[in-house]
């Protein structure tokens, strides 16, 4: 695969929409891994593989390759090309068959020096709600031990573009990027240590209003 | 570019290099929080004027762009801020469609669409979105917050973009500026020197007489002085001019920071390193910009 169509695409297209309209503010961007990585994610919105991509270095995008939906992203033919050629998406299946191996690709992506971005809630779900991570993530990291994982918190992407709107409403997104975690030899405690990174990225940022609390 | 412009904006500059002298030669701890901040704080005003002063010199619709994208950027920090519900995302839309539209009635000078688009059609508007959304519950908040954001976030800082469409506009536009600005840098420079009895200790616990009275004899003497340069403002009109500035941005501060408080945040944003975000820069102007052009237009247009 050539990485340029996908370099340009991200370069011209996506971060002048990411930076200008929704003007992300990113805080720790100097926490980004440079080699092989996983960038593990919330997810509230098709903006987050966007935004991710806008706060890794130029440099890095041609490795950068977001994990997403088989059944979403390569629905049909013409979808799967746009997919892996402009985004880098390396497809996984969410519900998949006995005996196929699941993160063979990502596998491949990581020992090639790759950015892998995963969302390991595995669905958008409802507006800025997190639910639990799904145990997969481990038995991914357990195959690539000396990977760092490097938790991204994102906030804001959801209002801006929930799932199941079309109609794109700027409001104010933020992005925390976390110390990378090292695998600690068990792979069933892998979504249990993101989380609790996840839980104290988020505490950095400022608490947003709602009604009923003030 | 007029030639008191010029002298302005030599005089922007001066004040600018002298402040950033000042802090290399300042004693202190390198590293210490405060002046790090403080740093921070006059970097960034290198990067606002610079903005603005540029744009102000390459083009008028340049200008009227870059306020257009002040207004965005205030709105949306609003709108972040405020609890909004997920039915409220069309008229939120509507909202900031409402910013390139009001800017070019501001940019052709089309005074009559300039002032009633937002208080009466937009007023109308997004009430009708609302309802179309069909959602009752929160109804009245929804309408109510967001004409109040529109009003203070793109109408009232229209009101600067308008003064580029009037005869030597940019004059006038960088005289409110200035003024809007420095009467900041007073009010808290004469506040911490002598500032002792507070004005409205549970809205701004940092607004005192002294800052407020010595902000307001500061800015009436820079407005008398630079009137000549770049106003058609006579030395009474003036005073006037600079009076209302100093109370008017005194008024919008405070007005910004009774929404922080009731928010219960400290910051609008985060964009300006030094400042928080563009509505905690701009929070004077949304008073400022208004009455000084109702004033200046009253006088001599």
């Amino acid at each position: 695969m050539k990485p340029w169509p996908k370099v340009l695409f991200y370069v011209l297209v996506v971060r002048p929409i990411v930076l200008i309209i929704m003007g992300l503010n990113v805080r720790h961007r100097e926490r980004l891994p440079e080699g092989a990585a996983i960038l593990v994610v919330n997810h509230n919105s098709h903006l987050d593989t966007l935004a991710v991509a806008s706060i890794v270095p130029m440099r890095n995008l041609a490795r950068l390759r977001p994990v997403g939906a088989r059944d979403y992203f390569c629905r049909n033919p013409f979808c799967e090309m746009l997919s892996r050629n402009m985004l880098g998406v390396i497809p996984l299946d969410r519900r998949p068959k006995r005996g196929e191996d699941l993160f063979g690709e990502c596998v491949t992506a990581l020992n090639n020096g790759e950015l892998l971005v995963i969302f390991p809630e595995g669905t958008r779900g409802e507006p800025e709600e997190r639910v639990p991570f799904k145990a997969g993530i481990g038995r991914l990291v357990e195959r690539c031990p000396d990977t760092p994982m490097v938790p991204v918190f994102l906030r804001g992407c959801g209002k801006s573009l929930p799932r199941g709107e079309a109609l794109f409403v700027p409001f104010v997104c933020e992005a925390v990027v976390g110390e990378a975690l090292a695998f600690a030899g068990d792979r069933k405690a892998v979504a249990r240590q993101l989380e609790v990174a996840m839980d104290a990225l988020e505490e950095t940022l400022p608490t947003i209003a709602d009604w009923d609390s003030i | 570019m007029t030639d008191g412009v010029k002298w302005v904006v030599g005089g922007i500059l001066a004040i600018l290099v002298i402040a950033s002298i000042t802090i290399r030669l300042l004693p202190h701890k390198a590293d210490s929080e405060s002046y790090i901040e403080l740093k921070r704080r006059v970097q960034s005003w290198w990067v606002m004027v610079f903005i603005f002063v540029g744009a102000l010199v390459i083009d008028r619709r340049l200008s009227v762009v870059v306020f257009a994208f002040i207004s965005f950027l205030a709105l949306k920090e609003y709108v972040s801020a405020i609890p909004t519900r997920r039915v409220d995302r069309r008229a939120l839309f509507w909202a900031y469609l409402s910013i390139p539209v009001q800017y070019y009635w501001a940019g052709t000078g089309y005074y009559g669409m300039f002032i009633i688009f937002i208080p009466v059609y937009l007023f109308l508007l997004i009430p009708l979105r609302l309802v179309l959304a069909g959602e009752t519950k929160g109804f009245l908040r929804a309408a109510g917050t967001l004409h109040w954001g529109l009003m203070v976030t793109v109408f009232s800082l229209s009101h600067g973009a308008f003064l580029l469409s009037l005869k030597d506009g940019p004059a006038l536009l960088l005289y409110l500026v200035v003024l809007t600005q420095s009467n900041d840098v007073a009010q808290f420079i004469s506040g911490k020197s002598f500032g002792k009895r507070k004005i409205v200790p549970r809205v701004s616990p940092n607004k005192t007489w002294g800052g407020f009275i010595g902000g307001v004899i500061i800015t009436s003497c820079l407005a008398m002085a630079l009137a000549p340069l770049l106003t058609p403002l006579t030395l009474g009109q003036s005073a006037i001019a600079g009076v209302i500035i100093a109370v008017g941005g005194f008024f919008g501060d405070l007005t910004v920071s009774a929404v922080k408080r009731d928010l219960g945040i400290k910051d609008m944003g985060a964009t300006i390193p030094g400042h928080g975000g563009v509505m905690d820069r701009v929070d004077s102007l949304t008073y400022t910009a208004p009455l000084f052009f109702h004033l200046i237009y009253y006088l001599h247009f």
